[in-house]
């Protein structure tokens, strides 16, 4: 598609070049000499005989649905966030959210900026706030009802590096904060692999699954307010992940660090995050198990 | 002078950080970091004062910046 539309353009750009200047390229050519024919000046017709060409009428069963969606352009900070809007064809346009984004991209506004890259869900990269509620773009459909306008706008309470690009660096400072990796003094029994029963694996199921996309975090009214402090939702459930985890042995320097008043104790249970979870996870379960074992330990 | 708004200040103690990190750089580059840094500044100067959210914006862009060319390993800087 795209290389056809580039062909189209070369034979745009090659209408209005003079005849003297052309070269032959040999895809391009015969098309040009075509246009040649009727670029060459022919007698004007007087408008009482000519017939007006009608605006192709749309598709009856077309399903012309309109997104608002959420501009700003770093390059013009003193120009003012907006929305702008688009309208597509819904019969045109792939099931998700992310095609029609991606469509617009390609056939309406290649200025549009925002991330993506698996388009399944996996790599957490297409995040935003998509009709108020903040999910991945790839795995949230298009209501098919046209009448209802839909509205697009970056995570909320992010920083905005441009359009529907949200600036995560304080979300994985903390993430970094937590260390999120297996700490161990004591080498394997066997000198080969750290091994796991089936049932301490088990209690990583629902935490290992996190994709870091930032949702959970950026709904929890709690984290808008004390983002500097509180670890947000996100980063929890991942502490959690690596407290359950039966190789590690620095649980109690985990607990340690998340024995303080922000940290973790500014979660109160808003479950915003659980809701929103766009893989179905449940942070809010994981930050009670953090609460619970803190109980039982500190 | 009149007393300076929170935000003018950081803008100025912003400027002089600059101005300090470039010192640490290499003699010869030393007034390409510097010169590049008024430059930045300048190049905003006709900013209405009030404009809060875009001051605040270059001043966090200005921040990041200066973390990236702080680094020892960055020695010569140019447009």
């Amino acid at each position: 598609m795209a290389s056809l539309r580039t062909c189209t353009r070369l034979a745009n750009a090659a209408r209005f070049t003079p005849a003297v200047w052309r070269r032959g390229f040999a895809s391009v050519e015969p098309i040009a000499a075509t246009t040649e024919k009727i670029s060459a000046s022919s007698e004007l017709v007087s408008e009482k005989k000519t017939s007006t060409v009608k605006e192709p009428a749309p598709d009856k069963d077309s399903k012309i649905k309109t997104f608002h969606i959420y501009r700003w352009d770093p390059d013009h900070p003193d120009q003012k966030p907006r929305m702008q809007s688009y309208t597509l064809d819904l019969n045109k346009t792939g099931p998700m959210y992310l095609d029609a984004l991606i469509r617009i991209k390609n056939e309406v506004d290649p200025t549009l900026t925002f991330r993506r890259s698996c388009r399944e869900g996996i790599c957490g990269s297409c995040a935003m706030n998509i009709d108020g509620v903040n999910t991945l773009a790839c795995l949230c459909r298009i209501p098919t009802d046209t009448a209802k306008e839909s509205r697009v706008y970056p995570l909320p309470h992010t920083y905005v590096v441009k359009d529907l690009v949200p600036d995560l660096t304080q979300f994985y400072k903390q993430y970094r904060s937590i260390k999120p990796y297996l700490q161990r003094d004591t080498p394997p029994p066997d000198g080969r692999e750290y091994r796991q029963s089936k049932a301490d694996r088990k209690k990583l199921d629902g935490l290992y699954e996190c994709i870091l996309c930032a949702c959970c975090s950026t709904s929890c009214p709690s984290y808008w307010w004390n983002a500097e402090e509180y670890l947000g939702p996100a980063v929890l459930l991942q502490s959690y992940r690596w407290i359950a985890d039966s190789r590690d042995e620095k649980t109690a320097h985990r607990y340690d660090a998340l024995n303080n008043s922000m940290s973790l104790y500014r979660c109160h249970t808003i479950l915003n995050c659980s809701r929103v979870c766009p893989k179905g996870l449940n942070p809010a379960k994981a930050i009670a198990e953090i609460k619970k074992g803190l109980a039982v330990t500190g | 002078m009149h007393r300076l708004s929170g935000l003018q200040r950081d803008v100025l103690s912003l400027y002089r950080q600059c101005l300090r990190s470039a010192r640490k750089k290499p003699e010869e580059t030393r007034e390409n970091f510097r010169s590049f840094a008024e430059e930045e500044f300048r190049q905003h100067k006709a900013i209405d004062k009030k404009d809060f959210s875009t001051i605040e914006f270059l001043l966090r862009k200005g921040r990041r910046q200066l973390e990236t060319y702080e680094s020892p390993g960055i020695t010569n800087i140019t447009r």
